[in-house]
């Protein structure tokens, strides 16, 4: 498996494969000696090189944090050979996620599905603690679907709707 | 002894008095909101009743309710916890009325320390030392003008109706305090229904050091040790420890003798806690009294071994204490971190949502009072007071060691939390030295959390960051999953996961 990472400002390149329980692992083109466990869903046991650190996962708005001890860091992960069947590297502008920044109550949904939108265009507002926050449109497309309505009750990171 | 014991609040404490209640063999009742069904208090009661709606005003501090669960259920003992009811002197004493026993304090006892104003007349009396200004309620704007001339500026205004920061103003110059006092009245007004405002001399850079009693309702009042409660944000206790690393033996025994006497003009019974505010040179004041269990109690059990819900049990059920004011010996010390659901990248607002990942820590000295459990929903609509973590050492240096251990070990995901907070607390070099008082944490520059540009670390991310991809990361295949877009077929996508699933467990 082929991985590019974003982390920051900085990308990486990750290949990681797994044969008859051995891990082989470079990063940048490195060769690194890793094995890990999956100790349960969202905690992981990495070892590299003997190192251990106990790695959290938490999924969030549009990527991965991280945590490493008291660390953490925010990181995209594209995997080439995408789950949701987008392999085309050309298709960078492809379908579009419309993720929930924080845990609320869609008040209202300011557009119909099938709607072109524009980069940066309200899709729907979500309230909380009596703030109200506008979710914009990731990208100038149509709003492929809504998958929340009025009323509804989200979590962070939630998605609330496709634009492609 | 009681029977059954109804629980009249929710969250971690309502979880420390059903374990109380367990540990003595007395049966316990819960009471829930509509959101708080999955609550950890009522997962663990015996029995548990539902009582309406979310907000307060329908359901914990709903009095009709309440009392009508502990006649259905047959409860004789109703403890209120902190919060809510606890300090309400109309529900005391309609615990009275039905003949249910309350544990804690007498009506009678709670108005008469319930009253700012009040309390200080009644310290007055009793020849208690208290901050210098007006020991009743503010009659004009001329009246304030005079009596801070008199003790001097700064001044502070307050709400004799209540605390935690609300109709408090402090005041610098005389030409402020027309303004400062029209809007501590009107903060007053509404936030406890009280708009009466008194004035005290603003003692500078002061710690709050506050003592812990208890009474019988035999006669018996004790002191259990101080506890130093001076680091707070915006009048909330964040971190509380006993005993007070600038409080010695002599200063404990005369600030103890005088919470007693306090106790005492007020006829108390039962657990309570009196407040000081101390200068900078060790002169302590009276401030308040609270007429309950307070949050921070657990650092008072820590280092005198003694249980206080127990106690409060047993003080309630008419038992006499069963040790002197001789043989209480504080003996270690101890912390305790209060852990809020709240956002400190976003000036600590609430932050409520569901706790995708719980990982606690144990170990020595570790305890943890908790509300909490991995998979609940924290719900918007109370305190957002997750869990206590406290460390107890046989000295401060311990303490802070094994806390600070245990802070590494705690991971709360899901949700934002001020454990962060903690982490560079427990670290500073001024907490450290105990060098700190009341401003300390306001002071404390808000610093987001982000990530060390750490070559290393980022290259163990990027790492685990495939791992988790490979391997199935959980929580994030589960919202992948569950939130799949229309385009991937399902049948397909789930195959591969068995594969890669298949695959992780091979070699494990």
């Amino acid at each position: 498996m082929i991985y590019d990472i974003a982390i920051g400002e900085k990308n990486y390149r990750l290949e990681l494969d797994r044969a008859s329980g051995e891990w082989s692992c470079r990063l940048d083109g490195c060769v690194i000696e890793a094995d890990a466990v999956l100790v349960r869903p969202g905690v992981l046991s990495l070892r590299l090189a003997n190192q251990c650190y106990e790695v959290r996962c938490e999924h969030l708005a549009g990527g991965l944090k991280i945590w490493i001890g008291q660390d953490s860091l925010n990181v995209e992960v594209r995997d080439p050979r995408s789950l949701r069947g987008r392999s085309r590297a050309s298709d960078e502008q492809g379908v579009k996620k419309l993720i929930a920044p924080m845990p609320g109550k869609v008040v209202r949904v300011l557009v119909e599905q099938g709607t072109h939108v524009e980069a940066g265009a309200g899709i729907m507002v979500v309230e909380a603690m009596k703030m109200q926050n506008e979710v914009k449109s990731p990208k100038k497309g149509k709003v492929q679907r809504l998958l929340v309505s009025q009323g509804a009750t989200v979590n962070a990171g939630d998605v609330l709707a496709i634009v492609e | 002894m009681f029977k059954k014991i109804l629980i009249a609040n929710r969250g971690e404490i309502a979880v420390r008095v059903i374990r109380a209640c367990h540990e003595m063999g007395i049966a316990a009742v819960a009471v829930y909101s509509d959101v708080d069904r999955a609550s950890l208090h009522v997962r663990h009661a015996d029995e548990a009743y539902p009582i309406g709606a979310a907000v307060s005003s329908e359901s914990y501090l709903n009095i009709e309710k309440i009392l009508d669960v502990a006649k259905r259920s047959g409860a004789d003992a109703i403890h209120p916890g902190y919060g809510f009811l606890s300090e309400n002197a109309q529900f005391a004493q309609a615990c009275a009325d039905a003949g249910v026993k309350f544990i804690g304090p007498t009506a009678a006892a709670m108005r008469a320390m319930g009253s700012k104003t009040k309390a200080r007349q009644a310290m007055e009396l009793a020849g208690v030392p208290f901050v210098p200004g007006t020991s009743r309620g503010l009659e004009s704007l001329e009246q304030a003008e005079n009596v801070a001339a008199r003790i001097g500026y700064p001044i502070m205004l307050k709400a004799a109706a209540g605390g935690g920061g609300k109709g408090m103003r402090l005041v610098h110059a005389r030409e402020d305090l027309k303004a400062a006092l029209e809007a501590a009245r009107s903060e007053a007004e509404r936030a406890f229904g009280d708009g009466e405002v008194y004035v005290e001399k603003a003692i500078v850079n002061p710690r709050h050091i506050e003592m812990q009693v208890l009474a019988d309702e035999h006669g018996h009042t004790l002191y259990l040790g101080e506890r130093e409660c001076s680091l707070q944000r915006r009048h909330q206790k964040v971190l509380e420890e006993a005993p007070s690393p600038v409080v010695d033996a002599d200063m404990r025994r005369k600030m103890g003798e005088v919470a007693v006497r306090v106790a005492r003009a007020a006829n108390y019974t039962n657990a309570g806690t009196v407040e000081f505010l101390v200068d900078q040179q060790k002169n302590f004041y009276f401030l308040e009294m609270n007429t309950r269990l307070q949050v921070e109690h657990p650092v008072t059990e820590l280092v005198t071994g003694l249980d206080l819900v127990q106690l409060q049990i047993r003080i309630a059920a008419g038992e006499k204490l069963s040790f002197t004011q001789d043989d209480i010996s504080i003996r270690g010390h101890a912390i305790e971190c209060r852990i809020y659901a709240e956002d400190p990248n976003n000036n600590y607002m609430p932050s409520p949502g569901k706790i995708a990942m719980l990982l606690e820590p144990a170990g020595p000295g570790i305890r943890i009072d908790s509300g909490i459990y991995e998979g609940w929903t924290v719900p918007m609509d109370y305190d957002p007071l997750l869990a206590k973590l406290i460390g107890y050492g046989d000295s401060r240096e311990e303490a802070i060691g094994r806390l600070s251990r245990a802070m590494s070990e705690y991971f709360v995901g899901g949700i934002k939390t001020n454990l962060g907070l903690f982490r560079r607390l427990l670290a500073d070099s001024d907490f450290r030295a105990a060098n700190f008082d009341t401003g300390f944490l306001d002071r404390m520059p808000l610093r987001e959390e982000t990530a060390s540009a750490n070559t290393r670390i980022e290259e163990v991310a990027a790492i685990a960051a495939g791992m988790f991809a490979i391997l199935g990361g959980g929580n994030m295949e589960a919202r992948a999953a569950a939130n799949s877009s229309a385009n991937e077929p399902a049948q397909a996508s789930s195959s591969w996961k068995n594969a890669s699933r298949r695959e992780a467990l091979r070699g494990t």
